[in-house]
């Protein structure tokens, strides 16, 4: 079967401010569309810090620097004049805590839609619980969208800030170890999300645990010390890795 | 040799017992000030004393009407002045010139402003406000007072906003927020609590100012809503009346001191319910 690339990272490398030596080196990797990536390595391997350059978040602090290409759709989205909150809107970002905003549930899913200006109570009502619906959380709140968020748990917060980034519609959503600060309920179904949104969203996560990206992931990465190993479909990484460290790692013999 | 679990609960209690009794004696002399000043102040409190101007000296009767509408003027200034601008250079330096120099030199400057005395404040308006135009003016006594609220709100916004989870704002960025709509949506709603309660202690500590306002608004006998004349204060007035020597006057002395207490308490605890009442939401 023939995938359609979404992303392509090429001969892309990455430096941190002040920092000579590159945190990423030459990656060359396509995202396949309306599939689940998964960035696994050992800690410090940069696996982070290719998902966080997918948004441009290290923009946020000055002096960092990108080299190479990252193409979405084959439009290159590290030249300068690209529009960043154009680019975030289509590339949304999960977090490794939860980060619901001090505000309501309700206000907190429309935020990103109140921000790209829509107004209209019905449109926001009607989106909001699509959205809601998406991350499996509607059944759970749907009698109190008025309350605060930080009354749920963390959980429940997770997946509204799941909802909150569907519901604008992006078109890749980047998850950053987002299930690490989770019991192991709250963790599966986030996976479950994880795998019913694969249909209708290109997603990339990044995790620590092997079982995980190998429960939710259809092709997989593997990274060290800033390089790209190894990528390939999930199940041949997982079972017949080419490259001897590869298969160290997702072993345990290592990371 | 006491075995260390004993030894753990003798510390323990000696903590406690220590704790304990630095809290009572705080709490002593907080209690000791509250009802001497309600004793002295509730019996010679009336209408009057809101409603009308001073009598002259020995006469009996008369009020401190243009004490209680002075201070209300002179504080009500001071916050519109001190607070926008504390709130926007706590902003500036916690959030568009986090972790440069320029914020940490302001920070810095701004602690040495915290803990210069209020009547060096007060000389050095009366130097730039009073004395070019010659004579004494509430607009003084305000500045005087918004100089002194300046650096307690900064700071306040500063450390409040660096509270804020950075992830929060990462979180909004993600979703293609600008940075000032971050500030705005997020992190200000994240520091509201402690950012509302910088500006009430701010507003608190200034109300209660003497030594200020005595190079700057000095004081007037005769009611004035007009800010560039000189302008009576409550805390002025407790000053003038508590050193003067008619016993009405003490009595007016303390009455004025008992509504200062009171509505500090008062502007406290409205501010608690309006933070309560907005968490709720």
């Amino acid at each position: 079967m023939e995938e359609k690339t979404k992303i392509q990272v090429k001969d892309f490398s990455f430096y941190y401010a002040g920092s000579d030596k590159p945190a990423l080196k030459n990656i060359n990797m396509p995202i396949y569309e309306n599939k689940v990536t998964a960035l696994i390595g050992p800690s410090g391997c940069g696996k982070t810090t290719l998902l966080r350059s997918f948004n441009r978040m290290h923009d946020l602090y000055p002096g960092n620097r990108y080299e190479g290409e990252i193409l979405l759709d084959g439009k290159n989205i590290l030249t300068d004049d690209i529009d960043l909150i154009d680019l975030r809107s289509r590339v949304g970002m999960v977090f490794q805590k939860p980060t619901p905003f001090p505000m309501s549930i309700f206000d907190n899913v429309a935020y990103g839609l109140r921000l790209r200006g829509i107004k209209n109570k019905s449109e926001l009502e009607g989106r909001v619980e699509k959205a809601l619906k998406q991350a499996a959380l509607w059944d759970e709140v749907k009698d109190r969208l008025k309350d605060s968020a930080s009354g749920l748990s963390g959980g429940q917060q997770q997946r509204l800030v799941i909802a909150r980034a569907l519901a604008v519609e992006p078109e890749v959503l980047l998850f950053d170890e987002p299930t690490s600060a989770l019991d192991p309920i709250s963790t599966s179904k986030i996976e479950e999300l994880v795998v019913s949104l694969r249909d209708s969203i290109t997603i990339i996560i990044v995790t620590h645990n092997m079982q995980q990206a190998a429960r939710v992931s259809d092709y997989t990465a593997f990274m060290y010390l800033g390089e790209l190993v190894e990528f390939d479909k999930t199940d041949i990484i997982f079972t017949s890795p080419k490259k001897k460290l590869t298969e160290d790692y997702v072993s345990g013999r290592f990371g | 040799m006491m075995d260390l679990a004993k030894r753990r609960k003798i510390k323990g209690s000696i903590a406690l017992g220590l704790s304990t009794l630095a809290a009572v004696s705080g709490l002593f002399w907080l209690t000791f000030i509250i009802f001497d000043v309600l004793r002295h102040g509730l019996p010679a409190l009336n209408l009057e004393l809101f409603l009308e101007d001073p009598a002259p000296p020995g006469i009996p009767g008369g009020g401190l009407r243009n004490a209680f509408v002075g201070q209300l003027l002179i504080t009500g200034v001071a916050t519109l002045i001190g607070v926008p601008l504390g709130v926007l250079g706590g902003t500036f330096i916690a959030e568009y010139a986090r972790g440069t120099k320029l914020a940490k030199v302001i920070s810095i400057l701004s602690d040495i402003m915290v803990s210069v005395p209020s009547i060096v404040v007060g000389t050095f308006i009366y130097a730039i406000m009073v004395k070019p135009v010659g004579h004494f003016s509430g607009w003084a006594g305000a500045m005087a007072l918004a100089f002194i609220m300046i650096p307690v709100v900064l700071r306040t916004t500063e450390d409040m906003l660096k509270l804020v989870p950075w992830t929060l704002r990462e979180a909004a960025f993600a979703l293609g927020a600008s940075y000032f709509r971050v500030i705005k949506d997020i992190t200000y709603r994240a520091a509201a609590t402690g950012i509302l309660t910088g500006v009430i202690l701010a507003i608190a500590r200034v109300a209660g100012e003497t030594a200020p306002l005595l190079f700057t608004s000095f004081n007037n006998s005769y009611f004035t809503l007009d800010m560039s004349e000189p302008m009576a204060s409550l805390t002025v007035t407790i000053f003038n009346y508590a050193m003067g020597p008619y016993e009405d006057w003490h009595e007016k002395a303390w009455a004025a001191a008992f509504v200062i207490t009171v509505g500090i308490l008062f502007i406290t605890l409205l501010t608690r319910s309006i933070i309560h009442w907005r968490y709720k939401d």
